[in-house]
């Protein structure tokens, strides 16, 4: 088993304002519509593709947001990659997600609205 | 060098609309010969091996290519995400449906005001009506949509209306872009360029629609650079994340870089993957190796990579220059000069427009 690389996140977006609020560990994240996850052979990296931005992952980053379906909760997400890395660094995938829930990338299904 | 990201594929120059803010190149003459659907098919095939993940299907009207439909497809095959940026004349229901089947991604369309007098009278031809009805149509059909608006001084105090209309219409994105000075718009600039009181009001709507849209639309505000104290950081470097091809098959790092005194590149003579990396007109100035002072020891010349070269050339005259609206140019008094005469009291109230013709 290997740790969890340090997710990596770059983007051609342009700054956003941030607004949402924090995710947490009760929310159940899925990939906004329209937002296509692929795999960009020139990088050998995955990509989140959206109109007008790419944002360029990691392993982990992708792993992530291939377990995003808007069923599991964050902190499901977090034991099952738990199991499959050696370490998930504290904090992490919520900071992770946040990020991208800035951007826009990432919708939450929330329980307590 | 890195990959670019995005591709402008500027399929037609040719459009129904003549707005006299095009950005558009003035000798519209030199582009009439335009790629076939093969050379396309080529282009498209290039730029996803060197890298492009999106593909922006622009123009001119881009619907006005009876091969659009198979151009989407083709970039879809290849995985790209298409954009189309559309006046949405000639996106009826069933072209839309085509180009959904076609795996078209995701659709921009824009509209010149939020009513349809002044937006028609901007367009230069009766459109605003058709423009809604086919924003209807690209949500009926599930797609994203965007709403882009040119802004400048003939309808920058709609900016509230425009964005009421947005939200209307269900647009999960709206573009407010401040006009660049290019083209059509360079040749009309002292007609379109705002007053300071406008941009003010203007910003205050759009950050309180910012607030009050947050979970529904995503609302992008371009500034005007001429109003900013530093320049914009145009394309995110010069040929550092995207590449323009031409109706012609010219390549370029942008659609204004036509305009500088640089060789020609050409898809139709060399293959992307060279003219990305060797050709002149992209290693010009990629980097900052060509930067002069004040730029070459600024700390911001990472940030805003001197500004647009276009600019420079426009305005001064030399294209390897720092960007006149920096307020550290040395030639900064042209851009306030240009500011205070659309701010001064003797100005004209309503300086002509020359629109752009819909054709060469």
């Amino acid at each position: 088993m290997t740790a969890m690389e340090p997710i990596a996140v770059e983007t051609t977006a342009r700054p956003v304002v941030p607004g949402s609020g924090r995710v947490c560990d009760t929310d159940r994240p899925r990939l906004a519509r329209h937002v296509r996850l692929t795999f960009s052979r020139t990088r050998q990296r995955p990509v989140l593709l959206l109109p007008e931005t790419v944002v360029v992952l990691n392993g982990s980053g992708a792993a992530i947001l291939q377990h995003c379906d808007g069923r599991r909760t964050v902190a499901e997400i977090v034991a099952e990659l738990g199991a499959r890395y050696r370490s998930v660094p504290d904090g992490e995938v919520q900071r992770f997600l946040t990020g991208l829930v800035v951007r826009r990338c990432v919708e939450l299904n929330r329980d307590h609205g | 060098m890195d990959s670019p990201f995005g591709l402008l594929a500027e399929l037609t120059y040719r459009c129904p609309l003549a707005c006299a803010y095009c950005s558009n190149p003035l000798n519209l003459a030199d582009y009439t010969d335009e790629l076939s659907t093969e050379e396309w098919r080529r282009v498209l095939t290039q730029a996803r091996d060197l890298g492009v993940l999106q593909c922006h299907l622009s123009g001119g009207e881009p619907l006005l290519r009876r091969d659009l439909v198979e151009i989407v497809a083709t970039a879809g095959d290849l995985g790209l995400y298409t954009n189309l940026v559309t006046s949405a004349i000639g996106l009826t229901r069933a072209k839309a449906e085509q180009l959904r089947a076609a795996g078209l991604d995701h659709v921009q369309v824009s509209i010149q005001a939020d009513e349809p007098a002044r937006s028609d009278r901007i367009a230069g031809i009766p459109s605003f009506r058709r423009k809604v009805e086919a924003m209807a149509v690209v949500k009926e059909l599930d797609w994203p949509l965007t709403v882009n608006v040119v802004l400048h001084r003939k309808n920058i105090d709609r900016v509230a209306d425009v964005l009421a209309l947005a939200e209307e219409v269900g647009a999960d994105r709206v573009e407010l872009a401040n006009t660049q000075y290019y083209g059509w718009a360079w040749r009309n600039r002292d007609a379109l360029l705002p007053s300071r009181a406008q941009l003010e009001t203007a910003e205050v709507v759009v950050r309180a629609a910012r607030e009050r849209l947050r979970d529904r639309v995503d609302v992008i505000y371009v500034l005007p650079d001429y109003y900013s104290q530093y320049p914009k950081p145009c394309m995110g470097g010069w040929a550092a994340r995207q590449l323009t091809v031409t109706p012609n098959g010219d390549v370029l790092p942008c659609p204004a870089a036509a305009s500088l005194p640089l060789p020609r590149a050409s898809i139709r003579t060399d293959p992307l993957e060279w003219i990305w990396a060797k050709a002149p007109v992209m290693t010009a100035f990629r980097g900052t190796d060509w930067m002069p002072e004040p730029c070459r020891s600024c700390e911001r010349r990472e940030q805003d990579f001197g500004g647009c070269r276009c600019q420079a050339f426009q305005l001064t005259g030399d294209a390897a220059r720092t960007d006149p609206v920096c307020r550290l140019s040395p030639d900064h008094a042209v851009v306030a000069e240009v500011v205070r005469a659309a701010n001064a009291a003797e100005r004209p109230a309503d300086l002509l427009l020359v629109p752009r013709p819909h054709r060469a």
